[in-house]
């Protein structure tokens, strides 16, 4: 996983007055509430699918084969005439639920780390974070790719792969912020109070961290589904005939002249659920972060 | 500065180590699994006692450690065994394939930097305006795209509709960089650097910004320095310097990155010999996949930490980091 050079960000905010700032965050509130409700709905579609499928996503009906999208069927059919629709809301089932799992899974494992690192330091300390950078010195999806190959197919075990390159970067950032907490007066004045080391950890540093790390929790998701949807298409996550975006990109490929909305349908369904989940995560990102706040309002020159 | 290098070399040992540690673990784990997997291939029925023959010709019966240092000592021989499936040497497979896929990084890359940095420039220096907007949606929209999608569009746009490029870009029957037609490295170089162009434009556009409001850039302006030297002697200075970690990280991107798109476009290099291998369970093919791509990846970091070390005349003459 690469790390984002994100420490470079525009600081100056002198020629934003507090009206504009009022302004901007009401702004941002309406854009957030929007996009917490379509990324709502992307969840409710993944939930209720079944109920939500126009036709059944695995019935075949080969005289319906490789119909283009028409009234009856709005995305259109694929070879086997299932219907392409169908599929699409079905395959938000993988995405999202596998997608949601592997982000909560890697944020904790490695919160949990990095937390223990922080608070411990030594030895430990020294151990888990020289391990953390080791899997961070395969690049990209080199490691996923091996893991997923020795573990064979399906999503549990695309999700393990992604999971053994995610955890560091979490590990990183929860020790990061666990060393900062550790020199603050009020841990100590709760030490003194007769907090033991579980409650210290439990009630006063995982709530100050948490922040930062639901953020970037966030801001994976769209990478996160991408990386599952990029697997299932190399065959090594979810496998035909099971509905899933990539796979189903992937099953489609040899139609990609004769019947290309069969390819289009299903990528953009991948793409308007990452970007959904993006700007969502970007904007969650902004109204965090005060820094950032003002910063795109500065004018140059 | 030679202090720095020998230390940054010796901190290298042990990263190595843990990379072919762990790329041989991986493997081992998967052991009576590869033998299976090997007897299958060569179509032969498989009993426990051919199992446990092949695994004792092929040393899998001694202790890890062992195992292990003798595959080690391979490695660094350039022998990493043979095939399961072609009987071919792992090494020489892997090396033959090698020099198509760093022609395809190379080729991302300057594609890339010519995209980002003149984009991420633009858009900083007309900040807020419509240009601005512009590439912010299209590095957004280029962000939200896997490269699966994007080749696959490239394919149906430029080779299908328009039919001005090739849809596969070797040329069949040769391998490796003799099978590289010209034209078909349009599109793999394109879906890599849509990609990467996206991601590297907003940081180039916020470190733009970042640097024009800082006192120097108000202090020059207030001097009567034109705008343009400001930007192109100093601004622009600093971008360099960021660009340079950004690349070395982009060639991890990309080195893992081109599995798929060489798959896609049927481009032969170690990205679409690692898919096969790994379709095929041809354990010892993945394992030097992995190990060395990783081993290409550290050093590629290495020497852009040097670079940047030496190019940052606050890191270099600042003497010891912290």
């Amino acid at each position: 996983m690469t790390a984002d050079a994100s420490g470079s960000r525009p600081e100056s905010q002198a020629s934003v007055t507090v009206r504009e700032q009022r302004v901007r965050r009401d702004h941002t509130g309406a854009k957030l509430a929007v996009l917490a409700v379509l990324a709502a709905l992307v969840i409710v579609v993944a939930v209720f699918a079944p109920l939500l499928c126009p036709y059944d996503p695995y019935a075949q009906d080969l005289s319906a084969a490789l119909q283009a999208p028409g009234p009856s069927h709005v995305a259109g059919t694929d070879r086997y005439g299932r219907d392409l629709l169908s599929r699409i809301v079905m395959g938000t089932r993988p995405s999202i639920f596998a997608t949601l799992a592997l982000v909560a899974l890697v944020a904790s494992i490695g919160t949990a780390i990095g937390v223990v690192c922080g608070w411990k330091s030594g030895r430990l300390d020294v151990v888990l974070m020289r391990t953390s950078d080791l899997f961070l010195a395969f690049p990209g999806l080199v490691f996923a790719l091996a893991v997923a190959g020795v573990l064979g197919g399906g999503i549990l075990n695309a999700v393990v792969a992604l999971a053994a390159i995610g955890w560091p970067k979490y590990a990183r950032i929860a020790r990061g912020l666990t060393l900062a907490q550790k020199g603050e007066p009020y841990l100590a004045a709760a030490r003194l109070a007769g907090c033991t080391t579980t409650q210290l950890v439990f009630s006063h540093i995982l709530p100050n961290i948490a922040g930062p790390i639901l953020v970037t929790a966030m801001l994976d998701i769209g990478t996160m589904m991408m990386e599952l949807a990029g697997l299932s298409f190399l065959g090594l996550g979810v496998r035909p005939p099971a509905a899933e975006w990539g796979s189903m990109m992937s099953e489609n490929r040899s139609l990609l002249q004769t019947a290309p909305w069969t390819i289009v349908a299903p990528g953009i369904a991948i793409f308007v659920t990452v970007m959904i989940f993006n700007l969502l995560g970007d904007t969650i990102r902004d109204r965090m972060d005060p820094a950032r706040r003002g910063s795109v309002r500065r004018g140059v020159g | 500065m030679g202090r720095y290098v020998a230390r940054r070399l010796l901190q290298l040992i042990p990263i190595l180590l843990g990379i072919t540690l762990l790329s041989f673990g991986m493997m081992y784990l998967a052991g009576g699994d590869a033998v299976t997997a090997m007897l299958e291939n060569q179509g032969v029925a498989v009993t426990q006692e051919l199992i446990d023959a092949k695994r004792h010709e092929l040393g899998l019966d001694q202790p890890f450690v062992t195992q292990y240092l003798n595959w080690l000592g391979g490695l660094l021989r350039g022998d990493m065994g043979t095939s399961y499936v072609s009987g071919k040497d792992v090494f020489g497979t892997f090396v033959s394939k090698l020099p198509a896929t760093m022609l395809l990084t190379f080729t991302s890359v300057v594609a890339t930097v010519l995209v980002a940095v003149p984009l991420g420039i633009v858009a900083a220096t007309r900040h807020n305006r419509f240009v601005d907007y512009v590439v912010r949606v299209l590095s957004f929209v280029g962000n939200s795209l896997p490269n699966f999608f994007v080749a696959l569009l490239l394919i149906l746009v430029f080779a299908i509709t328009l039919r001005w490029l090739p849809v596969i870009s070797s040329n069949i029957g040769k391998t490796g960089v003799a099978a590289i037609s010209w034209s078909g490295l349009v599109l793999p170089t394109a879906t890599l650097t849509i990609a990467m162009a996206s991601k590297y434009t907003r940081q180039i556009r916020a470190t733009v910004l970042d640097e024009l409001g800082k006192p120097y850039v108000a202090g020059a302006r207030a001097r009567g320095v034109p705008e343009r030297t400001i930007l192109f002697g100093n601004v622009l200075r600093s971008v360099m310097i960021m660009l340079v970690t950004l690349l070395a990280l982009s060639i991890g991107d990309l080195l893992g990155g081109t599995a798929i798109v060489e798959t896609i476009f049927q481009w032969d290099g170690v990205g679409k010999l690692a898919v096969d291998s790994i379709t095929m369970r041809d354990y010892p093919m993945i394992q030097a996949y992995v190990v060395w791509m990783a081993i290409i990846y550290v050093v590629v970091n290495l020497i852009a930490d040097l670079l940047y070390h030496y190019l940052d005349p606050r890191v270099r003459l600042g003497g010891e980091e912290q």
